[in-house]
């Protein structure tokens, strides 16, 4: 079974291609990752196009999907998900949603609690709190840094370094931390491990958390505001 | 059959629309569209309709593959709306298209949204004779252009300098507590008024150019509200809506008609969601008749935001050879008319 991951939902566009034997063996045939907050849109498909160069694979041999549904800043996690929608539409095959501090976590192999944390930009974080690698506990939520108790359980994550001294972190270096940013090969494992299991996998919809930044107008300015 | 099959993809503001085009041939279409998501806004939302992009898009890509009766797989080439527009909401369209180009095998053409609303043109009328002039009014957008060729010669004979024209009719629908968006009712309320009781500025008039300005007549037209008010004056809407339309309406065909005389050229198009307009239709056919000037104006479906304006254009630029586009095409958020096909 062959699966391509990616996620966009950080300032990473990474992108993997895994494949599981029949006995749920797995195996990455490709994966890459570049760091550019500003350029999801320009980098996702060369990127994919170069791993299936580099695998000897066509898209035709893709059996699933899984694509990176956040949370995250909206406009680069929509690359991934627009992406991930028309290929799987294309080809004619599933896509799956992956939630992206899983990945991060799954990343970890921890075997004890610890919380995950990006960046969510407005001096908030998407954090989670996770038992271990492969169980997350509750929802993902976004918060301000110094409104979340840390219970001084160790933290993961970009957006642990970032507001480091909020956590009260600030002294671990950022190996601590690692990884700092999702690895598609980690959720092509992820996808792939469920899939296998026969557990599900989110549906490829983005992980929003807030509502649009819009408010409703009020009366018109007044032009003549100097008449009496 | 000889013609390659184009698949068009438009989320440049607050449409998502798709398309089958063969030459100039509409084969099938497909609109989504988020505008009663911003109606309480006054204005669309960026992020409300980038959201709305996403969800809409397969689903609106398979309805308007059901509609032409083609497979996906008949598909030749996608052709994407590349600018100019909202950055996050042409973002979904471009990642789209290009996913369906990469998964087809075929070439990906990111092209301009505002060549796009006079190529949609050819679908209603057949081929535009070169050159033809094009005034393009949305509410985005006031441009006048002189057409050599849809594909590869494209001039801006000039732009209005601050609001767009629909954008102008938003804000005075706001003034005049009439719903947004401010067209329709402001062309149904003028109907039944009297243009000749108030007589508001136009805009840049006379000033030897090709450009528009909008934004003074608003202002002027809610200084004409206030001191109506304060007069405690009946506020006549049908009148005030009548006035401000002749206002906007005799700008834009006068200018339109001027360039197509200065450049000996024979044909107008009139594009883009205010083209629907009543009023500017009917004096623009009455100033392009007098002055032996052949009016185009599509079918208000084919001039606001839709697929098939891209593929319309898309048609074009591979009728004229031009290379595709890479797939690390870039949205350009203001992309110049010059530029049919995005580089």
């Amino acid at each position: 079974m062959l699966l391509l991951a990616f996620d966009t939902a950080t300032p990473a566009v990474t992108a993997a291609i895994g494949e599981t034997t029949p006995d749920g063996a797995f195996t990455l045939r490709a994966g890459a990752s570049s760091v550019d907050a500003r350029r999801h849109g320009e980098l996702l498909t060369p990127t994919i196009q170069d791993l299936l160069t580099e695998s000897g694979l066509v898209l035709g041999d893709l059996d699933h999907i899984a694509v990176g549904i956040g949370p995250g800043p909206y406009t680069g996690l929509r690359v991934g998900l627009a992406t991930g929608h028309a290929l799987a539409d294309a080809l004619g095959i599933p896509c799956h949603g992956v939630t992206t501090l899983d990945t991060l976590a799954f990343a970890t192999k921890r075997t004890g609690p610890f919380l995950g944390l990006t960046d969510a930009r407005r001096k908030e974080v998407f954090w989670a709190r996770y038992d271990d690698h492969l169980t997350r506990v509750g929802e993902v939520r976004v918060d301000r840094p110094a409104e979340i108790d840390t219970e001084g359980l160790p933290l993961i994550g970009d957006g642990a370094r970032m507001y480091a001294e909020a956590l009260g972190v600030d002294g671990q270096g950022a190996e601590a931390l690692e990884p700092l940013l999702p690895d598609a090969a980690a959720m092509a494992e992820l996808a792939l491990r469920r899939l296998h299991a026969g557990l599900p996998l989110p549906e490829p919809a983005p992980l929003y958390l807030r509502r649009p930044d819009a408010v409703e107008p009020g009366a018109p300015k007044k032009v003549r505001q100097w008449v009496k | 059959m000889s013609e390659p099959l184009i698949l068009g993809i438009e989320t440049s503001c607050d449409e998502t629309g798709v398309a089958l085009v063969r030459g100039c041939e509409l084969l099938g279409d497909s609109v989504a569209s988020s505008v009663d998501q911003h109606v309480r806004f006054g204005g669309v939302v960026p992020e409300v309709a980038s959201r709305a992009h996403l969800e809409a898009m397969t689903p609106t890509v398979r309805r308007a593959l059901d509609d032409a009766g083609v497979k996906l797989s008949d598909v030749d080439a996608v052709a994407v709306t590349a600018g100019p527009g909202l950055a996050g909401a042409l973002l979904v369209g471009v990642s789209a298209a290009k996913a369906y180009a990469m998964a087809l095998g075929k070439p990906l053409y990111g092209v301009n949204h505002l060549v796009g609303h006079v190529a949609v043109d050819q679908l209603e009328h057949g081929p535009l004779p070169k050159p033809s002039i094009a005034l393009l009014v949305s509410g985005g957008h006031t441009s006048l252009l002189l057409v050599n060729d849809l594909a590869t010669d494209v001039v801006s004979l000039g732009d209005t300098v601050d609001d767009a024209a629909g954008e102008a009719y938003d804000k005075v629908a706001r003034l005049l507590e009439l719903p947004y968006p401010g067209g329709p009712p402001i062309d149904q309320a003028a109907q039944r008024g009297n243009p000749k009781t108030i007589r508001f500025p136009r805009g840049k008039w006379g000033d030897g150019t090709y450009d528009f300005s909008f934004s003074g007549l608003k202002t002027a037209v809610a200084r004409h509200v206030e001191d109506s008010e304060r007069r405690g004056d009946p506020l006549v809407v049908a009148d005030i809506a009548a006035a401000f339309q002749e206002s906007v309406v005799d700008v834009l065909t006068r200018k339109a008609v001027d360039a197509c005389v200065e450049h000996g050229v024979s044909t107008l198009v009139i594009s883009g969601g205010v083209a629907a307009n009543s009023a500017l239709r009917a004096l623009a056919q009455q100033r392009c008749t007098e002055a032996g000037i052949e009016l185009r104006v599509p079918r208000p479906r084919l001039c606001t935001d839709n697929g098939a304006m891209i593929a319309a254009l898309g048609a074009e630029v591979v009728a004229a050879g031009l290379p595709p586009s890479a797939l690390d095409l870039a949205t350009d958020t203001s992309l110049p008319v010059e530029s049919p096909l995005a580089v």
